[in-house]
Parts: structure tokens; C-alpha cells; sequence
């Protein structure tokens, strides 16, 4: 078949109806992150002193650095999402939940007596984290995962990643509520195990299924 | 045709783009054929750098343009087109040499730009999308031959084959999504 044949099939299926790539990215997450919250609050819930726990910076914490990490790994995968954009400079801003838990973690050391630095590190919780986390991550990973579908990843890989961060963000957002175990110690050794395994998670997906 | 000076082509091409995507099937396919004419050298001289060949870069011209157009809802009408249509060009013809046996693919320099001078599609140069097309329902390859080998508008096809316009529209669409997965599995 000659090109303008061809030519002629494509442009008989113009039209393009439906939402934004945009719109749809953040519709799966918000489904995603429904149904994570649901399977949440099924499973475990929010620990029962979690009102008085608000007014504690450490517990408090743990929100903003979850929050650090969502805002530019969503923002990262909406750009990615399209061919023309590469990675480069725009990674940089993962490195803001990174900076915020080493501060956290310096201002811990200095203030709690280096004999409770281990148990502070270890907890109670670390199979929970470990497993919790990576459980709620799958609605939101698969949603993000499906719309991107939609989506012309010059780096499948990459996107995918990010999409798994995301995620894990949101699973670590409620996660954390239920969690007892508040220090930037604990904080900053096992939630990004958790959400590195979610994100390797999400590069296989993109491999897999964000080719085009 | 004179190459464009590129502010105004992407003033033209934006244009044409929220037009097509309105639903303009005319400002559609002037604008697929402009594209096709901007990818073919950057996809030649790809394939000639990496000695690939260049018996099918129609084939790849064709891929591109079905990428285009079913990832058109990735191109932000707040940026530009053309990048973007160069960024599917580069993406499709790496694709397209790793499958001929090129290990190392990365012609940046051909897609920067459209730098050539715009380049008409051989006439005796056909694509693989035939022999895909068999791959098709027969239904699906019918609706398809219809509205391009023989020129037949949507609702000509409609009619001939007893089914409404959307029906054929959706089969349409369906069919050109499954092509791509096939281009995509070929070994050409």
C-alpha cells in the first residue's frame, strides 16, 4: 500500500474524543489511590492515638516527606508520558524527599542519645512497612500503569518507575497513620526500601507494557 | 514543495493539528502527508548512516504515521508539533533498526530538526502494512482496504457493508490499533 493510501485510513479516524492524557493520569491515580485507601482501612486502619500523634512533628514528618515524593514523581511521569521530553535536569527534584529525611535524620542524631539510635532505626513495624507499603502501591501502580498506556514514553522504563514512586507515596501517605514508629531513623531506612521495590516493580511494568 | 520557514510551518501545523483533532478529516490528511514528507529524509538518512538499507523506509514512514496518529493524544496543543512529531519519527526508526539487527541506534542528529528539504513518498515503494493487514479480521481488513486502496469515504463503506457509520468508525479504529501491534511484532 502507497503512503497516501495509507494516509487516507488515518485520517478518516480523526477525531479524538475522551479526556487529556492529563486528566486521565490523574483519574487513575485518585481511583488508585481510592481503592488503596479502601484496602487500607479494611486491613489495618489508622493507629488509635493518631489524633494526638498530629501534634508531633516526627509523625507529621512523615507526611510531608511522602508528600515530597508524590508531587514530583506524578509530575515527572505526566511528562514523560509524552515522546518529546527527556528526563534530564527535571530528576533533580526527586531528590527533594531524599534531602528532606537527611535533614530529619541529622536533626534526630543530634537530639536522641546514640544509645537508642538502633532501636529507634529497627522499631517495631518493619515488616509491616515492608510489606504494607508494596500491598497498597498495586491500585495506584496498576492505574497509573493502564493510563499511561494511553501515553508515548520515550523511556518505558523510567516512566514506569516513576509511576511505582508515585504509588508507593501514596500507599506510604496512609501507611503512615497506622505506622508507631515516628523517628526520621526509622523513616528513612525502610519506607524507601519499600518504595525502591515498588519502583523497580513499576520499570519492569514499563518495559512490559509501556512499549510502543 | 518550499521548505517552510519553521516558525510559520509550526504556526500551520498547530493549526491543522486542533483542526484534525476537531474532527477535520481534510485538514487531517494534508497535515499526515506533510509530516510524512518532513520524517521520510530524517528516517533515510538514519537508515543510511547505520547502513540499514533504504528499501523500507517507506515501511517506517508508514509506522510512524499510524504512531502519530494513535498516540495523538500525547501531543500538548500548548507545544510545539514538531518535535514532537520528530521525537515518534526517531522513537519508530530506532525501533525499526534494532529490529533489522542494529545494536547500537542512536541517530539524535536526523530527528533534531527538520533540516532536509521535504521529500514526496515513492510511488513504487510499498509498505508491509498489506501483508500485516492479514493479521486482521476480514471484516476489519475489508473496512480498511475500503477507506484507503479504494478511496471509499465512511459512510460509502457504512452502506456497502450494512452497518452504521459508527460501527465502521470503531472498527476502524480498532483495526489501525491492531496493525500497529502488528508492525510492532514484525520482523520485517
Amino acid at each position: 500500500m502507497n503512503t497516501d493510501d495509507f494516509i487516507a485510513a488515518l485520517s478518516a479516524d480523526a477525531a479524538l474524543k475522551g479526556p487529556s492524557l492529563t486528566r486521565r493520569l490523574a483519574f487513575a491515580l485518585a481511583l488508585g489511590a481510592c481503592v488503596s485507601l479502601a484496602l487500607f482501612l479494611g486491613l489495618v486502619g489508622p493507629r488509635h492515638d493518631a489524633a494526638q500523634a498530629m501534634h508531633t512533628v516526627r509523625f507529621d514528618l512523615k507526611f510531608l516527606d511522602t508528600l515530597a515524593l508524590i508531587a514530583p514523581a506524578f509530575f515527572l511521569c505526566l511528562r514523560l508520558a509524552r515522546p518529546q521530553t527527556t528526563p534530564g535536569a527535571l530528576l533533580g527534584w526527586l531528590l527533594a524527599p531524599v534531602a528532606l529525611l537527611a535533614v530529619a535524620v541529622a536533626v534526630e542524631l543530634a537530639t536522641v542519645p546514640q544509645e537508642q539510635w538502633m532501636a529507634k532505626l529497627i522499631g517495631t513495624n518493619v515488616w509491616h512497612c515492608l510489606t504494607l507499603v508494596p500491598l497498597f502501591s498495586l491500585p495506584p501502580l496498576a492505574a497509573l500503569i493502564l493510563a499511561l498506556r494511553e501515553g508515548a514514553p520515550s523511556y518505558p522504563g523510567l516512566t514506569g518507575a516513576l509511576a511505582g514512586a508515585t504509588a508507593a507515596g501514596a500507599a506510604a501517605t496512609f501507611y503512615a497513620t497506622n505506622c508507631t514508629d515516628d523517628s526520621p531513623l526509622f523513616v528513612a531506612t525502610w519506607y524507601p526500601l519499600a518504595t525502591g521495590a515498588v519502583m523497580a516493580l513499576g520499570a519492569l511494568a514499563g518495559r512490559v507494557w509501556l512499549r510502543w | 514543495m518550499a521548505p517552510l520557514h519553521s516558525d510559520k510551518r509550526e504556526e500551520a501545523w498547530g493549526a491543522q493539528m486542533r483542526a484534525a483533532l476537531a474532527g477535520d478529516e481534510a485538514a487531517y490528511r494534508r497535515l499526515l502527508a506533510d509530516f510524512g514528507r518532513a520524517i521520510r529524509p530524517a528516517i533515510r538518512g538514519a537508515f543510511s548512516r547505520s547502513r540499514v538499507g533504504d528499501a523500507d523506509v517507506e515501511d517506517v514512514v508508514q509506522e510512524t504515521l499510524l504512531a502519530i496518529h494513535l498516540k495523538r493524544a500525547t501531543w500538548d496543543p500548548a507545544q510545539k508539533v514538531t518535535p514532537w512529531v520528530m521525537a515518534i519519527a526517531r522513537h519508530k526508526a530506532i525501533d525499526a533498526m534494532r529490529r533489522r539487527g542494529v545494536r547500537r541506534a542512536e541517530p539524535i542528529e536526523d530527528f533534531e530538526a527538520i533540516l532536509a528539504a521535504p521529500e514526496e513518498p515513492d510511488p513504487h515503494q510499498r509498505s508491509d502494512v498489506e501483508r500485516l493487514m492479514e493479521t486482521l479480521t476480514p471484516r476489519a481488513r475489508d473496512i480498511v482496504r475500503s477507506i484507503s486502496l479504494e478511496e471509499q469515504s465512511i459512510t460509502a463503506t457504512a452502506t456497502r457493508l450494512g452497518m452504521s457509520e459508527v460501527a465502521v468508525r470503531v472498527a476502524l479504529h480498532r483495526a489501525l490499533k491492531a496493525l500497529a501491534g502488528a508492525w510492532r511484532g514484525s520482523l520485517s
